[in-house]
């Protein structure tokens, strides 16, 4: 009995891996591929190079702006996430606590509008955007992102503070805490499982966000990542020795991001279905 | 006076209790009102006129628009047929592939942890980069596995022809979201009672049975939640089409989104892009509403 169960158990775990490196083929094509010369990928897209050509990369790192792409990247993934923490959580906490009829039917519109695809609202918003001046710019695109990332963050954190008890912040009323001082000291820091979620899902949101800054920023000192590797796809399109080395350096940090966090991606990501 | 308040305690209680919900709440409301509310309000607005994206020229034409938009514009009907048939086979294949591998993970196998990780991995990738993946996969790697295996399959000219071109889209989509799907799944199977289980295997119940009487039955909140993920996932596809056919080859393959985009940031007709956008906004409400509805009718308790 035993034996034929871990015989069909073996027969599981073969048919797992095989469908994984169905999964993985892509990323061996075209990672195998962008260490190529270009005659070598066409002659021999399946095999290993024939002469390892690291000149790809450091060709590309220079022609994409590699550490410029990066740093606008980082730049706009951290600053959209520290102010959508910060506006969000505050206005969640608020509702929960004075849910009178404003701040109910403020909550009520913020979700409603979760329904709204980005791209029905992207054409006037170029125009509204232009208009405030904040076109060209990290800091605009940040504002665009606050904007678009606050209804979810909010909804998110609106139902985690409904479960934290009130009597806590009672207490600190009593020994003489501000209202701030309360949301910030106390708290904030308890809502630190939920705050980590949010800002694993905003950041691979932001990270690989292209419409946006695609409308947003024109000049090429501040593309991001996508948005690099699209112009230089379009200006080296068929080149597969370079194009590849590019899309590689574009995959690496996210792909490293998600290996470092994965059990609290998996984790954000099972709790943000169950509630939404 | 000991005893009662007076009345500028109350007012500057009440003074104090606004500025709280200033600081707390305004922020958001500020952010949200600037970027979403204006511009979804000016979108019902902008229809109506012959905007042509420089700020001066903004003409009111009533109805022209849509009435272009629905009688005259050919690509825009393609473009949601094709979205519309690319949302029904993304959404059937995606689901069924990451339920499928959600119950492979979570039977007793040594590699479930490993499996579940690059099972995940492709959905972290932006849509852009994934499809120009797989832009060089159809062309290149597909043709050389052709070559290696001589299956008919992968000689064909993936990116060439509109019927392929579709299925390819689909095949990256089904990579990438699958493994998010499985990952709500998962979440769902591991509630399932063992017990139930266990009574209806004792009962003489086949695999099959257990399934659809029982697996299926409980996880119908997480079906819910993955059909309104991959309706609205696959109906603003955009990024992954661009970057994978652009919409090619002859516009066979164009998103709705991809379509609204072409229309006012590349023919500069932004009152005909607006009214679109329009359009897409009800019927992709309409459709999750839907959608939400009927499904969380079928929801049962354990």
């Amino acid at each position: 009995m035993t034996r034929s169960y871990s015989v069909q158990r073996l027969g599981l775990d073969v048919l797992g891996l095989a469908i994984a490196l169905v999964f993985l083929v892509p990323f061996y094509f075209v990672g195998v591929n962008s260490l190529k010369s270009f005659g070598d990928v066409l002659a021999n897209p399946a095999g290993w190079p024939e002469a390892v050509q690291w000149g790809n990369y450091s060709r590309v790192w220079e022609i994409m702006r590699f550490p410029s792409a990066f740093a606008n990247s980082l730049l706009i993934t951290v600053g959209s996430n520290l102010g959508l923490i910060v506006i969000s959580s505050m206005a969640a906490y608020r509702m929960v606590r004075h849910p009178g009829r404003i701040n109910n039917t403020l909550l009520l519109l913020f979700v409603a509008a979760m329904v709204i695809p980005f791209q029905s609202i992207m054409i006037p918003l170029v125009r509204v955007a232009s208009t405030l001046g904040i076109m060209n710019s990290l800091w605009g695109l940040g504002i665009a992102y606050f904007g678009f990332g606050v209804s979810l963050n909010l909804f998110l954190y609106h139902g985690f503070i409904k479960s934290i008890p009130r009597e806590i912040e009672e207490s600190a009323v009593v020994d003489g805490c501000s209202p701030y001082g309360v949301f910030w000291r106390i708290v904030f820091p308890l809502l630190k499982p939920m705050t980590v979620t949010i800002v694993l899902l905003n950041s691979l949101w932001i990270w690989n966000d292209f419409l946006l800054p695609l409308l947003f920023l024109y000049d090429p000192g501040l593309r991001t990542i996508p948005l690099a590797t699209y112009s230089f796809f379009g200006q080296y399109t068929k080149q597969w020795d370079l194009a590849l080395a590019g899309l590689v350096l574009g995959v690496v940090p996210i792909v490293l991001f998600f290996l470092a966090m994965q059990r609290h991606i998996i984790a954000g990501i099972t709790a943000g279905s169950v509630k939404g | 006076m000991r005893g009662v308040i007076p009345i500028e305690a109350i007012n500057k209680k009440a003074r104090a209790e606004w500025i709280r919900q200033l600081v707390f709440v305004g922020p958001a409301v500020v952010f949200f009102t600037l970027i979403i509310a204006v511009p979804f309000v000016l979108s019902i607005y902008y229809g109506f006129t012959s905007w042509n994206g420089v700020t001066a020229n903004v003409k009111w034409v009533g109805l022209d628009n849509y009435k272009q938009v629905f009688l005259e514009d050919d690509g825009f009907r393609t473009s949601f047929w094709f979205t519309a048939r690319y949302t029904v086979a993304a959404v059937l294949l995606t689901n069924l592939a990451g339920f499928g591998l959600a119950l492979l993970v979570t039977q007793k196998i040594r590699t479930s942890n490993l499996l579940r990780t690059i099972f995940f991995l492709p959905n972290v990738i932006g849509g852009l980069l994934l499809g120009f993946i797989w832009s060089f996969i159809f062309v290149k790697g597909f043709a050389a596995i052709g070559e290696l295996t001589g299956i008919g399959f992968f000689e064909l000219p993936w990116l060439g022809t509109s019927g392929t071109a579709f299925w390819g889209i689909v095949i990256v989509t089904v990579w990438q979201y699958a493994g998010y799907l499985m990952v709500i799944y998962i979440a769902a199977l591991m509630n399932v009672p063992p017990e139930l289980m266990e009574a209806a295997r004792i009962d003489g119940a086949t695999r099959l049975q257990l399934l659809r009487s029982i697996i299926v039955p409980l996880i119908m909140p997480a079906v819910t939640v993955s059909l309104f993920l991959t309706i609205s996932w696959s109906f603003k596809v955009f990024d992954l089409n661009l970057s994978l056919t652009g919409g090619g080859p002859y516009g066979s393959t164009e998103s709705v989104a991809l379509n609204i985009y072409q229309e006012a940031f590349r023919n500069n007709r932004y009152g005909i892009g607006t009214a679109k956008a329009l359009i897409f906004f009800v019927i992709v409400a309409l459709i999750t509403m839907l959608q939400v509805y009927v499904t969380k009718k079928k929801e049962v308790e354990a």
